[in-house]
């Protein structure tokens, strides 16, 4: 119940306990983030390069570098690439997210998918392609960023209504239930219309092989400002996990520090949801595992969670589409099934019993 | 000895908390057990009664190990006023109070008038008739916790276990809680208690056991045992004992830093 | 509550739960009686009488005693079957959202319906692979919640986390089947009571029959429990074993009711919590949740049916409809 009980349900997190600042551990978590990088960079020439017709890497440079129009360099130029990019700016947006969520409300379970919020964007969506017809991504990612604010709101204001407050399990309990609403509402508004429904079920599962090739272009904009105001917003949060009155006295603007963070979250979510449907856990696992090394400082924690993300998504993709080759897992599917255990593990830990 | 326990091992999960821990609670005492934070009292309290299984050794109860006898009529004998307890929404504080008659109901015996009489009485020896009606939610904190002490009384054991029943009270409202449970020992019971505070311990309890790791330390009459060698051994606390001006009891006064007050 | 006493016996009653539960009853019988006399072709009460005792003519006999009574009887049945579980469960995890349809059983059961559905089995095998999904996951629940004892907020977040994984592979089947077989168990992974007959209905009705009186066994020893583990436990109750039998019947109705009518949402979660308002008790009762269920369920039904005539909309579309406004519904009264 208590926030101080949130607070320690974070690992290596202890009130009052400042970790001493050691230049050593600055270069080693520097070192780490470069690492993690270049994970990531391979993970995206791989990404590229595995698919129902396989290439080697050298053709993906080739096809980057100086494409000669063959049917391998089109295939990568005009479906790969795409889908890829798709992974990275979706991951991290979730990742994200998820971390910011979890700063914000003192929450260890907040997630976009399991709060509710991503169905909510996703039901956004639904309204305007199938019942408004509106099929611009840069059109119908504004209802999508409607529905997430919308569904933010009311899953917080279900969570903590009652006497006891916001706790993670009843937070978690209106999220699921709010998540089931929207969910009933935009399969009931997609069923209306066989095509439609056809199109989208990939889409509704969480897929990344996108409703329109350009659509990781057309939703650029909207992922990178909300990833930037996000990482922008790492020194406020750690004043401000302190609690709302220690926050204030180190001199954070703690209503202006939250609405941005509600703004950057429902910026992230909208347009990660319309991009690549519901997707779930990939914002609650990868911040949890990323806090193990980083302890509880935004400033490491949220760009940690940044590059790592899209590592998780790129590679549950990539997955899906190995294990099932010729066809594919969706990857909202692998998520559940990758993020999931992250989550019931999480749930097992006996910390959690004194919120 | 109605109740004590032999050669407990006591352990949540792998943390092992006491090993070859022998308690015994005198019958007709009001016994405290007392200790700084982390010393097991809770957990020997809960052992005892029968929340939690001792890895090792038994509790007995009347002769029996406690765990042989059927929960229900244990629950006859002994009851508990656990440290945390849920208020069900909306519950009215007879409702509530009612809810400590279940080890004597059946299915198709749900409400006699031992029941109406059990419960009547120990509302009035709470002082909470007057809220009979009244939702629990909307009372304070004080007298909510003579709520809990009313239900746990209406279940009319001969022993009554308490789990630190004075915590989140303040000073009048512990004290509210001690008289009380000072007039029911007086009414006859075997009372057990934890307490925080060592010079309310010291006042009410006519049997003190004084832990530290899990074990025992000292045990006796508070006016015996407690000593400042006891209470720095126990608690690393240098201090004076002084008699108390109003029980004649042992009180603890911390040593100043400074023996007197600078002049200003 | 008033006491009726006789010799040794005595049972507590609320004056007000019984004229909640009377009333549900009326409500029932009136909106079951709409149900069979309206529709494509009207049949006057009277001849719906009849026609049950065998004595009507052919073409009432046959609208009402082979289409719409058993749709009816099933409506009722398997709403009662779904306000109990949800009763149990909620009582169990002392939270108003801790219906089965939140902790993976009803997604459980979805998965083995769909599995069914999608492998083109009979009506029979898609009852038994959403019985059997159900009893599966609420297994895998209990297992993975378990941990020296289960509590009731682990329950809850492992229930959750399961539940997401089902429902992704309810979604991964949805998207491999072909569009037909996709279309077919897409309405059935919503609910829905139409076309439903007698081999239906008696499943559910047997099981409430045999449910029921473990139902009023564990009532008393949950309501003890939902002051906490520690105060049942003083009381004497042994919680572990309560606990298991509260999941098992809870999980029992949820699989034989979802092997019915498919998962139908949000009945479970709002029924006993209406019940519980109307009849202004503290906690959920069975009975009155019980009633609740199936009065919710055979309105909801009709109003699928008769609200966009001649379009047929599945019930759970309507269900999840009145959870959501129950939903806001309980947001508001909260928040006062």
């Amino acid at each position: 119940m208590s926030p101080a009980g949130v607070i320690e349900a974070a690992p290596g997190r202890r009130p009052g306990h400042v970790p001493p600042r050691r230049t050593g551990r600055a270069a080693a978590l520097s070192a780490g983030l470069l690492a993690g990088l270049g994970v990531l960079v391979l993970l995206t020439l791989v990404g590229i390069a595995v698919g129902s017709r396989s290439v080697p890497l050298s053709t993906v440079v080739d096809a980057l570098t100086a494409p000669d129009g063959s049917t391998d360099h089109t295939v990568i130029r005009e479906l790969r690439v795409p889908r890829t990019l798709l992974g990275l700016g979706v991951g991290a947006a979730l990742g994200l997210a998820g971390a910011l969520m979890q700063s914000l409300t003192r929450n260890p379970l907040a997630d976009p998918g399991l709060l509710g919020i991503n169905y909510g964007a996703a039901l956004g969506v639904t309204v305007a392609l199938g019942l408004l017809g509106l099929s611009d991504p840069a059109v119908y990612v504004w209802f999508a960023f409607a529905g997430a604010a919308l569904s933010a709101v009311l899953a917080y204001a279900l969570g903590s209504a009652g006497r006891s407050g916001a706790s993670p399990v009843r937070l978690a309990l209106a999220g699921v239930a709010l998540g089931m609403v929207f969910h009933a509402a935009a399969s009931a508004i997609l069923r209306m219309d066989v095509a439609t429904f056809d199109r989208m079920r990939f889409w509704l599962t969480g897929s990344l092989a996108g409703p329109t090739p350009d659509i990781a272009v057309r939703l650029a904009p909207f992922l990178i400002a909300g990833l930037v105001l996000g990482l922008l917003l790492a020194g406020p949060l750690n004043a401000l996990a302190l609690g709302d009155d220690a926050g204030r006295s180190l001199g954070v603007g703690v209503g202006r520090t939250r609405v941005l963070t509600a703004v950057a979250v429902t910026l992230l979510c909208g347009a990660a949801t319309a991009a690549a449907g519901p997707l779930w856990f990939v914002g609650l696992a990868v911040p949890h595992a990323v806090r193990t090394f980083t302890g509880p400082d935004q400033r490491w924690l949220l760009p940690y969670t940044v590059v790592l993300s899209p590592v998780v998504l790129l590679g549950s993709d990539i997955l899906g589409r190995v294990i099932a080759a010729p066809g594919e897992v969706q990857v909202g599917i692998m998520c559940a099934v990758v993020g999931a255990p992250v989550f019931i593990l999480l749930a097992r830990r006996r910390r959690l019993a004194a919120l | 000895m109605r109740l004590y326990g032999s050669g407990l091992t006591l352990s949540y999960d792998q943390r092992v908390v006491a090993t070859g821990l022998d308690v015994t609670i005198p019958d007709g005492s009001f016994t405290v057990i007392i200790g700084p934070n982390a010393c097991g009292k809770s957990t020997t309290l809960r052992a005892l009664a029968r929340m939690l299984k001792p890895r090792a050794g038994a509790v007995h109860l009347d002769g029996s190990v406690i765990t042989s006898l059927p929960s229900k009529e244990v629950a006859r004998r002994l009851g508990l006023l656990p440290q945390s307890s849920i208020v069900p929404d909306g519950i009215t504080v007879a409702d509530l109070v009612s809810r400590g008659r279940y080890p004597h109901q059946r299915l198709m015996r749900q409400w006699s008038k031992q029941d109406e009489v059990a419960v009547a009485t120990a509302m009035e020896s709470t002082g909470v008739t007057d809220l009979a009606d009244r939702c629990v939610d909307e009372l304070s904190g004080g007298q909510r916790q003579r709520v809990w002490l009313a239900m746990a009384l209406a279940q009319e054991t001969p022993i009554l276990l308490l789990d630190e029943p004075t915590t989140f009270l303040d000073i009048a409202h512990q004290i509210e809680v001690l008289d009380l449970c000072a007039d029911l020992h007086e009414q006859g019971r075997t009372l057990v208690a934890v307490l925080h505070d060592l010079n309310q311990a010291c006042r009410y309890a006519t049997h003190l056991i004084v832990m530290r790791d899990g074990r025992i330390v000292a045990e006796g009459d508070p006016t015996e045992i407690v000593t400042a060698e006891l209470v720095q051994e126990v608690f690393d606390l240098r201090c004076e004992i002084v008699e108390d001006p109003q029980s004649g009891t042992p009180m603890i006064v911390p040593e100043a830093r400074r023996r007197t007050r600078a002049p200003a | 509550m008033t006491v009726l006493r006789l010799g040794p016996w005595s049972v507590r009653l609320s004056p007000r739960g019984i004229a909640v539960a009377a009333a549900m009853i009326v409500v029932g019988v009136a909106v079951s009686l709409v149900a069979l006399s309206t529709g494509e072709f009207t049949v006057p009460i009277p001849d719906i009488v009849t026609s049950v005792f065998g004595q009507g003519t052919p073409a009432a006999e046959l609208i009402v005693g082979r289409l719409r009574a058993p749709r009816v009887v099933t409506g009722l049945v398997v709403g009662a079957a779904f306000g109990l579980s949800g009763a149990i469960l909620q009582s169990l995890t002392r939270n108003p959202l801790g219906s089965p349809d939140f902790l993976g059983f009803t997604a459980g059961a979805s998965t083995g319906g769909i599995l069914a559905v999608v492998s083109g089995g009979s009506a029979w095998q898609i009852a038994g692979g959403s019985l059997l999904g159900c009893v599966a996951s609420a297994l895998l629940v209990y297992g993975l919640a378990f941990r020296g004892g289960v509590q009731s907020y682990r329950l809850v977040l492992v229930g959750i986390g399961v539940g997401a994984v089902l429902v992704s592979v309810d979604w991964y089947l949805l998207t491999r089947a072909n569009i037909n077989d996709a279309a077919s168990a897409g309405t059935w992974i919503t609910g829905s009571l139409s076309g439903r007959g007698w081999d239906h209905a008696i499943p559910v009705a047997c099981a409430l029959l045999l449910l029921l009186p473990v139902c009023a066994l564990i009532s008393r020893p949950l309501r003890m429990m939902e002051m906490g583990d520690d105060a049942a436990r003083a009381a004497g109750i042994g919680v572990e074993k309560v606990r298991a039998a509260a999941v098992v019947t809870g999980v029992l109705l949820c699989g034989v009711a979802t092997a019915a009518a498919g998962p139908v949402i949000f009945v479970a979660m709002a029924a006993p919590q209406l019940a519980r308002r109307l009849s202004r008790s503290p906690g959920v009762t069975m009975i009155a949740s019980a009633l609740m269920g199936a009065v919710l369920l055979v309105t909801a039904d009709l109003a699928a049916q008769r609200l966009f005539a001649p379009v047929q909309l599945p019930v759970g579309i309507m269900t999840a409809a009145i959870g959501g406004t129950y939903l806001v519904f309980m947001l508001r009264k909260e928040r006062r």
